[in-house]
C-alpha cells in the first residue's frame, strides 16, 4: 500500500467511526419527516386517492413529478459517473462515489412514487401476469428494474477495493465488530493482486459502458410514456432528448450540491478543489445553455401558430394568473442564474455555485411540474365540470408530505451509506497517475500537508 | 351425432351468420324428420343473400345475461354497435346523464356521458353536445393498458374489466376525448353484490379502478337501448348496428349508412385517427333554441356553460 492510500485511509476511515451527536440529531429530524410521510401514506391507503389533489383530468400530480425528477437525477448520475470512469478523467475520480451513491438511492426511491399513483397496489403482480408489451408502462417497468439492478451492481463493484483496504487494515482503525465483519464479507476476498485488479477493472469498465446507454434508453422510455399519448403538450418528438438534457443538467446540479456538503463536513478542501467546483459549474453552464435552447425552441414553435389546444396551453404557461410565475421562475433558475454565475467573474464562488445548483434543482422540479400538470388540465375537449378541484390541480398535504419524506429518506440513506464506505474511492484514487492536471491540486501537495495524519 | 353437430356448428360460424339475422328469420323455422330421429333445421339468410339450412341446435339464442370474466371479452357475435347523436335535437334535458348515472350506480359528479355547450365559430349558433365514450375503432386507451384490463371486442365495444384494472390511470390520460373516470373513493355500494359484477354492466364499481361508458351491452343482449338513448326525450340518441344498417332512438328506425351519408354525419376529431363508433349529425335547423337547455340548471352551472361559449351571463 502506498503512502497516499495510507494517508487517505487514515483520514477518511475516521468518518466511519461511531456517529456523533449532530449525526443523530439530523437523522432524528429527517426521521420525523419520513414518519409524517408514512402517516400520509396510511391516510392515502385508508381513505383512497381522494385525499390527494388528483382528479379525473389531472390523474397524475406531484408524485409523478417527483418520480421523473428522482429518476432524472439517477440516470444523470449513471451517465456522468460512467463517463468519468471510461474517460479516465482523473480529476473526476473523487466524485465518482459521491455520484454513484446518489444514483443508487434515487433509483431506489424514485419508483415508490409511481406506486403511489397506482389505485390498486394489491394487484401490482398483474403487471407481470398480464403484461402487455404494447404498453409504455411495461417498457418503463422493465427499464427501471434493469437499471436498478445494474446501478446496484456497479455501485458495489466500485466499493470492493475499498472494502478490501479496510478489511486488510481493520486493526489499525476503530471499527466496530459489525463493520469489520461487513468489510470482510463484502470485500469478497479481494486483496489487490495484479490478476484481481485486472479483472475488477475490466468489470468496472464493462459496467460503466453498459449503464450509460441503459440510462439513456430508460429515461427516453419514461419520456415516451408521456410522448406517446395523444395529448397536446406531450405528443412531441422533442420529448426524449429534452428529458435527457434536463436529467444531465440535474445531475451536474446535484454533484455541485454534494461536493459543497462533502467538502465542508468531510474536511476535503484538499481533494475537492476550486477546480472541481469550476468544472462542474461549467458543466451546469453548458447544460443551462442547451436546456434553455430546447425550452425556447419548444415554446416558440407552439406559440407561433394558432392551433386551439396549443394556444390554450401556451396561454396557461405564460399567463400570470395561471402558470406564468412558475414558468418565469423555472426559466430564471434553470437558464439565467447558472449562466450568470459563470459568466460574471465576481460571482464565481463556491457559495454562489451552491446556491445556483440548488435553484437549478428547484427549477427542474418545476419544469417537470409544468410538463405534467398544465397539460393534463388542458384536454382536447374542455373539462366539463364546475368543481374547482377538477379544473385545477392543487397538491394536498398528503402529496407534499410524501414528496418531502422521499427527500428526507434519500438523505438518511446517504448518511447511512457513508457510515460503511469512505466518501472517496481511496483505492481508485491511488491508481490514478495524472492528478497534476488540476493546478494546485496534486497528490504531492496533498501529502505535504502536515495536518494530515 | 355429436360429431355431426360439431361440424354443423363450424359451418355455421363459417358463413359468418349474424345472430341478429338469425332471429329475424326465426319465423321461417321449419322442421323435418330426418331418418328416425327428429332433426330440426332452420333456413336462414346469410349476409350475402344466400338461404342456407342449418341444424336448429347450432343456433343458440343470444345469452340474455351479462357476460362475465373472459366471456365479456368476446363481442356479441355478428354485431357491430354504433351510436348516432343528432345534435339538432339535443336540448340539454340531461335525462341521458341522469338515467346513465342511475343505471351504472354513479355518484352525482361522475358522468359517463357529459353534455358540453359548444360554439364552432363567431357566427355559429351554440349547440349542446353529449359525449359518451366513443368506442374507437383504434382505441388509444387499449393500446397503453399495461395489463389488458381494457379491451376492444368484436362487436366494437371497448370495455374495462374492473377486476383486472390496477388503476395506473394511463388509459385516462391516453384518451383524447376524456371519456374515462377513476373511482377515487370507496363506497359501500361497491361491496354489495360483488358476484353480480360484469364488465358489461360496470356495476358494482370498484375503488381504485377506471370506469367509463360501456355502451350497455347487457341491455343490447335483452334487445334494449342503452340508458341514455332510451331516456332522451328529444330522441337525439340513436343506437344500432352497422351490420344490420339500422339505428333506433326509441321512436323511429333509420338506415345508418344512409343517415350518415345524407346528413353529413361525422366523428369527433376524426383527424386523430381513432375512428370512433359514435357519429354526430350536425346541429343544422335545430328544433329549439340552445337557451332552453340552460333553463333548469342551477346558477353556477349556467354561468359556467355560458362562459364556455364566451358569453356574459
Amino acid at each position: 500500500m502506498s503512502d497516499t492510500t495510507q494517508t487517505l485511509l487514515n483520514k477518511y476511515t475516521r468518518f466511519l467511526e461511531k456517529p456523533n451527536r449532530s449525526w443523530y440529531i439530523l437523522m432524528g429530524v429527517l426521521g420525523l419527516v419520513v414518519l409524517l410521510g408514512l402517516y400520509a401514506l396510511i391516510q392515502q391507503i385508508v381513505h383512497d386517492h381522494i385525499v390527494t389533489g388528483m382528479r379525473d383530468n389531472v390523474v397524475w400530480g406531484a408524485y409523478i413529478v417527483n418520480f421523473i425528477f428522482l429518476l432524472g437525477v439517477s440516470y444523470a448520475g449513471a451517465i456522468i459517473s460512467g463517463v468519468f470512469h471510461l474517460g479516465r478523467i482523473d480529476w473526476g475520480k473523487p466524485l465518482i462515489r459521491i455520484i454513484e451513491i446518489i444514483t443508487f438511492i434515487t433509483i431506489l426511491i424514485g419508483p415508490v412514487y409511481i406506486l403511489l399513483c397506482i389505485g390498486r397496489l394489491d394487484r401490482l403482480h398483474y403487471l407481470f401476469i398480464y403484461a402487455r408489451i404494447q404498453s409504455p408502462i411495461i417498457w418503463d417497468l422493465f427499464a427501471v428494474m434493469i437499471d436498478l439492478v445494474l446501478c446496484t451492481f456497479y455501485l458495489y463493484l466500485t466499493f470492493i477495493k475499498d472494502f478490501s483496504l479496510m478489511h486488510l487494515n481493520a486493526d489499525k482503525y476503530n471499527f466496530s465488530a459489525w463493520q469489520k465483519k461487513l468489510f470482510k464479507f463484502l470485500s469478497l476476498g479481494y486483496k489487490g493482486t495484479e490478476n484481481q485488479k485486472k479483472r475488477l477493472n475490466r468489470a468496472l469498465d464493462i459496467m460503466a459502458a453498459v449503464i450509460i446507454p441503459t440510462a439513456v434508453v430508460a429515461y427516453s422510455l419514461l419520456a415516451w410514456l408521456f410522448g406517446m399519448n395523444l395529448k397536446e403538450g406531450w405528443h412531441d418528438s422533442l420529448f426524449a432528448p429534452y428529458f435527457i438534457v434536463s436529467a444531465v443538467f440535474s445531475g451536474f446540479a446535484i454533484i455541485m450540491m454534494l461536493m459543497g456538503i462533502v467538502r465542508k463536513y468531510f474536511d476535503a478542501a484538499s481533494i475537492l478543489t476550486d477546480g472541481h467546483f469550476n468544472f462542474i459549474a461549467y458543466g451546469m453552464f453548458i447544460m443551462a445553455l442547451i436546456f434553455g435552447y430546447f425550452t425556447f425552441s419548444d415554446y416558440i414553435t407552439r406559440w407561433y401558430n394558432t392551433q386551439e389546444a396549443t394556444s390554450e396551453l401556451i396561454h396557461k404557461y405564460l399567463a400570470l394568473d395561471q402558470y406564468g410565475y412558475m414558468t418565469l421562475t423555472m426559466l430564471l433558475f434553470t437558464s439565467i442564474i447558472p449562466i450568470l454565475v459563470v459568466a460574471v467573474p465576481a460571482l464565481r464562488t463556491r457559495t454562489m455555485y451552491m446556491v445556483s445548483a440548488f435553484l437549478v434543482l428547484v427549477g427542474l422540479w418545476m419544469f417537470r411540474y409544468l410538463i405534467i400538470v398544465p397539460v393534463l388540465e388542458t384536454p382536447y375537449i374542455p373539462i366539463v365540470s364546475t368543481d374547482p378541484a377538477v379544473i385545477k390541480y392543487t397538491a394536498t398535504w398528503v402529496e407534499w408530505a410524501l414528496v418531502a419524506a422521499g427527500f428526507a429518506g434519500a438523505i438518511m440513506l446517504y448518511m447511512v451509506i457513508l457510515k460503511v464506505i469512505p466518501v472517496f474511492p481511496i483505492a481508485e484514487m491511488q491508481e490514478s497517475h495524472t492528478f497534476k492536471l488540476f493546478g494546485k491540486y496534486s497528490i504531492d501537495k496533498l501529502l505535504s500537508q502536515k495536518d494530515f495524519s | 351425432m355429436g360429431e355431426i353437430n360439431k361440424k354443423d356448428r363450424r359451418n355455421f360460424i363459417k358463413t359468418g351468420l349474424g345472430l341478429g339475422v338469425a332471429s329475424l328469420v326465426g319465423s321461417q323455422l321449419t322442421s323435418f324428420a330426418v331418418d328416425n330421429e327428429k332433426k330440426e333445421t332452420v333456413k336462414v339468410l346469410t349476409p350475402d343473400g344466400k338461404l342456407v339450412e342449418v341444424d336448429k341446435k347450432a343456433i343458440s339464442e343470444p345469452a340474455t345475461l351479462p357476460a362475465k370474466g373472459k366471456e365479456a371479452r368476446k363481442g356479441l357475435p355478428g354485431r357491430k354497435f354504433v351510436m348516432v347523436i343528432d345534435l339538432s335535437k339535443c336540448a340539454n334535458a340531461r335525462k341521458c346523464v341522469e338515467a346513465c348515472q342511475r343505471g351504472h350506480d354513479l355518484m352525482p359528479n361522475q358522468e359517463f356521458i357529459q353534455v358540453s355547450l359548444k360554439k364552432d365559430n363567431e357566427y355559429g349558433e351554440p349547440y349542446w353536445s353529449p359525449k359518451p365514450c366513443f368506442h374507437c375503432g383504434n382505441p388509444p386507451c387499449v393500446k397503453v393498458c399495461p395489463v389488458g384490463a381494457t379491451f376492444k371486442r368484436t362487436d366494437g365495444i371497448v370495455l374495462v374489466d374492473a377486476d383486472q384494472c390496477i388503476g395506473c390511470k394511463f388509459c385516462v390520460s391516453a384518451c383524447p376525448y376524456s371519456a374515462r373516470i377513476f373511482n377515487w373513493k370507496d363506497r359501500e355500494e361497491y361491496h354489495e353484490n360483488r358476484d353480480s359484477y360484469s364488465p358489461e354492466t360496470s356495476v358494482p364499481g370498484q375503488v381504485g379502478t377506471v370506469s367509463k361508458c360501456d355502451f350497455c351491452p347487457d341491455r343490447a343482449r335483452e334487445g334494449k337501448l342503452p340508458y341514455c338513448a332510451e331516456s332522451c326525450p328529444m330522441g337525439a340518441i340513436y343506437f344500432g348496428d352497422v351490420n344490420e344498417d339500422a339505428i333506433f332512438n326509441g321512436q323511429e328506425t333509420l338506415r345508418f349508412k344512409e343517415t350518415i351519408a345524407n346528413r353529413a354525419g361525422y366523428q369527433e376529431m376524426s383527424h386523430l385517427g381513432t375512428d370512433p363508433s359514435v357519429y354526430y349529425l350536425p346541429p343544422a335547423n335545430k328544433s329549439h333554441p340552445y337557451k332552453r337547455g340552460l333553463k333548469d340548471l342551477d346558477e353556477g352551472l349556467k354561468d359556467w356553460y355560458l362562459d364556455q361559449i364566451n358569453e356574459q351571463p
